[in-house]
């Protein structure tokens, strides 16, 4: 765990430089204009909401991502951007702990040391492994009893995490120099992750650097010497953390869209029915409600929708009345049939809904198709052609419409809106909105803000459990930023 | 003790019930010459089971296994004992095909299970093209080999314990075998740290290739002669050896000994029912039902494992 001399020695060499980063995909501009550079020594913690960039910015610092603009200068080397940044990483010492765990489940917990550790030497090497990881786990989380020869997939969550962790941090032939963690206490208990921010401040008193993204901001304001605000792909501030408070890192984070008057104003003039929903973890629906889903992405949301959804369509045989029905947000693991027609993408839902006998009423289906091909605007000539003759924004319409022309009371939505054009999503909402009026409620999980604007009720998940419960005017961004981050947690 | 461990026991608890119960009905097959006809045809099946398991553990399967085999005994029996050297280059060539095969189907996203099925009519084309009718003869040194006597312990018994060993070595103990479960573990995790998953799982079908070559070669050894269609159940016997011996479809967890002991059962189990004087038309039967029983075994303790 030493840090070379090289990392001592030249403390006014950044570890990596970031000139002028922009990285876009196709029209979608990830990143612009980055302008960053991490020293020896600092930590540098980094928030931001759902689709700051975050994820991106780390993947251009490790090297994974080309940027399609600007430079990236590694240990004060030479800056080209090409697709040998990750070498460059990795010999300047760069590591990261992914988000989602990327430990194999099927080896053990020093097997798992070989995966990222290229040129190791052969000689003994499950031996040294074994050390390797032993030492780094006791000088992380001393008294966590791991044994190194265990397979990963008998280890507990929190367990795994700490091992993902500890592999990071462990020695091998080039010292870790930056560590990227990106939520790295998402599975550990309090105990277990002080103990981890301890050690990231013993690790960066000896010259090393760590970036820590992280929703917790108790927990970046114990550790981090400097934080970067993202939004938009962009870094809205970048300073040293004593100037911030965690009001103003949350006033940071976002300001009110624009146009969010209009919306209150339609929000305030509605009645709703009566209760049509409850679960367990205290999500409630009202008949002719927009029910918003909110939160850090991947913080249980898509989670409750799923259960939400079985416990009401889980049955041997389709009925005629389903209670619910689903508009998939991943088009293509759970929306699309990629080889059928625009008509019988749209049909499948309520096929059996229309069909009176045992065989499908292709006049009702083709009607029914014809009828939405219109109402909802699908931008084709023929409703025989393939599905995938559509763009994104089209496709998300036929499914908008499998749902919709169902009479089921609950349409469940996850996160529909991605990859959609603002056109399109203009006439989604006002669809939505008059499908509410009618009597219809939509529980609606969304990683954009605009869209959980759109909603009469919004619980903001974190950490797989309602944090709060917003209303009326309560429905801000500020709020849902607030509710998504810890903000509770005591400072030191 | 880890999972790994009692994944290994149920495996060798059936072989062990099924020996005895074959040696309690024919107490003579307790003898040098008895445990070597009932294991010497376990030999080519191992090896082949050997071949299937490297490509289950990078998440594929291979369905062309068994006519690989077939057509490696006819390269053997033909080419290899005629013209040595284009008979090797052959068999070598086959071994580049089976790499390129693993290297296409990761870099084209195709289904393992349809490419190899495909090249299992490839495969058994050439071997007929080879081969049209049953014939050929074994190369000498291959037959002494198989046919050899050593002292304490036959062939039949000593073949498998070094193949289970030696590949136990490369694939559990090796940093390359530990790249190689990794693919079938977690791609991801493995292509994030740099390593090229598309070498890595065409260095796995390469091996599989080599032991399909080398199934077919121990095949024409002990039968001296071989037709197109001599190794075609090994395709679903080696699946079957694999999964009995404590692997899995996905997920990269094998056992290479498991692997053997489970092919040893397979070729046992057949032999059991032939001491049961069971008429042949109900042994495929009879085997299917052994390896369900297994398997259903198997399923209660790791339904336990997941409980506690």
């Amino acid at each position: 765990m030493v840090v070379n001399q090289k990392g001592i020695g030249t403390g006014k060499v950044p570890i990596i430089a970031l000139a002028g980063i922009g990285v876009s995909f196709g029209a979608v501009k990830a990143l612009s204009d980055i302008e960053l550079a991490i020293m020896p020594g600092e930590c540098v913690g980094v928030v931001g909401h759902n689709g700051a960039g975050k994820s991106t910015l780390v993947n251009v610092i490790n090297g994974r991502l080309s940027p399609t603009t600007g430079d990236a200068s590694y240990d004060g080397g030479d800056s080209k951007a090409d697709f040998r940044n990750s070498l460059r990483a990795r010999n300047a010492g760069i590591r990261s702990v992914f988000q989602e765990l990327s430990l194999c489940p099927n080896l053990t917990v020093l097997e798992n040391l070989r995966i990222p550790y290229r040129k190791m030497p052969w000689r003994n090497w499950r031996g040294n492994a074994a050390l390797a990881v032993r030492a780094s786990l006791d000088a992380i989380f001393p008294g966590n009893g791991i044994d190194p020869y265990r397979v990963v997939g008998d280890l507990s969550i929190a367990e795994r995490q700490m091992v993902e962790i500890a592999i990071a941090f462990s020695g091998r032939d080039i010292d870790a120099r930056l560590v990227i963690l990106d939520e790295p206490t998402s599975s550990l208990d309090g105990a277990i992750a002080d103990q981890l921010l301890d050690y990231i401040g013993r690790f960066c008193a000896k010259g090393g650097a760590i970036i820590f993204i992280s929703h917790m901001l108790g927990e970046i304001f114990k550790v981090a010497s400097r934080l970067v605000v993202m939004k938009d792909g962009r870094i809205l501030a970048n300073d040293d953390a004593e100037n911030f408070t965690r009001d103003s890192l949350v006033d940071a984070m976002g300001h009110v869209v624009p146009d969010a008057a209009d919306v209150a104003a339609a929000r305030k003039h509605k009645e709703f029915g009566p209760e049509v929903l409850r679960m367990e973890n205290g999500l409630t629906a009202r008949k002719g409600e927009i029910v918003g889903l909110a939160g850090l992405a991947g913080h249980g949301q898509a989670e409750a929708l799923a259960q939400c959804f079985l416990e009401r369509s889980s049955d041997w045989r389709a009925t005629r009345e389903p209670a619910v029905v689903f508009v998939a947000g991943d088009r293509g693991r759970d929306g699309v049939m990629p080889l059928w027609s625009i008509m019988r993408n749209l049909s499948l839902q309520t096929l059996v809904e229309f069909s009176r006998r045992f065989l499908v009423d292709c006049k009702g289906e083709k009607a029914l198709a014809q009828q939405w091909h219109h109402k909802i605007g699908i931008k084709t000539d023929n409703l025989e052609s393939s599905i995938l003759s559509l763009s994104g924004g089209n496709q998300q319409k036929v499914l908008f419409s499998r749902a919709l022309a169902s009479i089921a009371p609950i349409v469940v939505m996850d996160d529909p809106m991605r990859g959609v054009d603002v056109g399109t999503k203009k006439e989604v909402y006002r669809m939505i909105r008059d499908e509410a009026e009618k009597g219809r409620t939509f529980l609606w999980y969304s990683t954009e803000t605009d869209e959980i604007l759109e909603c009469d009720r919004v619980f903001v998940f974190r950490d797989s459990a309602i944090a709060a419960e917003l209303t009326g005017d309560d429905i801000t961004e500020e709020n849902m930023l607030r509710a998504s981050f810890e903000m509770q947690e005591a400072a030191p | 003790m880890n999972r790994d461990h009692l994944r290994i026991l149920l495996p060798v608890l059936s072989l062990a019930i099924l020996l005895a119960a074959v040696f309690y009905l024919q107490p003579r097959a307790m003898s040098y010459f008895g445990l070597n006809l009932l294991f010497n045809l376990a030999v080519p099946v191992a090896l082949a089971t050997i071949a299937q398991m490297m490509i289950l553990m990078v998440n594929d399967i291979d369905l062309s296994i068994g006519t690989f085999v077939s057509f490696c005994a006819c390269v053997t029996a033909t080419f290899v004992q005629s013209d040595p050297v284009i008979g090797y280059a052959i068999l070598l060539a086959a071994i580049l095909v089976y790499a390129g095969m693993g290297a296409v189907i990761h870099a084209r996203g195709l289904p393992a299970i349809v490419v190899t099925l495909g090249m299992s009519f490839f495969w058994s084309g050439l071997a007929i093209l080879i081969l049209p009718s049953p014939g050929g003869a074994a190369p000498d040194w291959l037959r002494a080999m198989m046919k050899a006597k050593p002292p304490f312990l036959p062939v039949a018994i000593i073949a498998p314990i070094l193949i289970g060993l030696i590949m136990h070595y490369f694939v559990k103990r090796s940093s390359l075998g530990v790249l190689l479960r990794g693919v079938g573990g977690n791609a991801q995790a493995i292509e994030r740290s740099g390593w090229s998953v598309l070498g890595l799982k065409a260095i796995a079908y390469g091996i599989a290739g080599l032991f399909g070559v080398l199934a077919g070669m121990a095949l024409v050894g002990l039968t001296t002669s071989a037709d197109a269609n001599i190794a075609l159940r090994y395709t679903l016997l080696s699946i079957a050896g694999v999964i009995l011996g404590g692997g899995e479809f996905t997920g990269g967890r094998v056992s290479p000994i498991g692997a053997v002991i489970g092919a040893l059962t397979l070729t046992l189990a057949a032999s059991f029912l032939s001491f049961l004087h069971l008429s042949s038309d109900w042994q495929i039967g009879a085997q299917g039902a052994i390896l369900i029983l297994v398997l259903a075994v198997r399923l209660v303790f790791t339904r336990r494992e997941a409980l506690a």
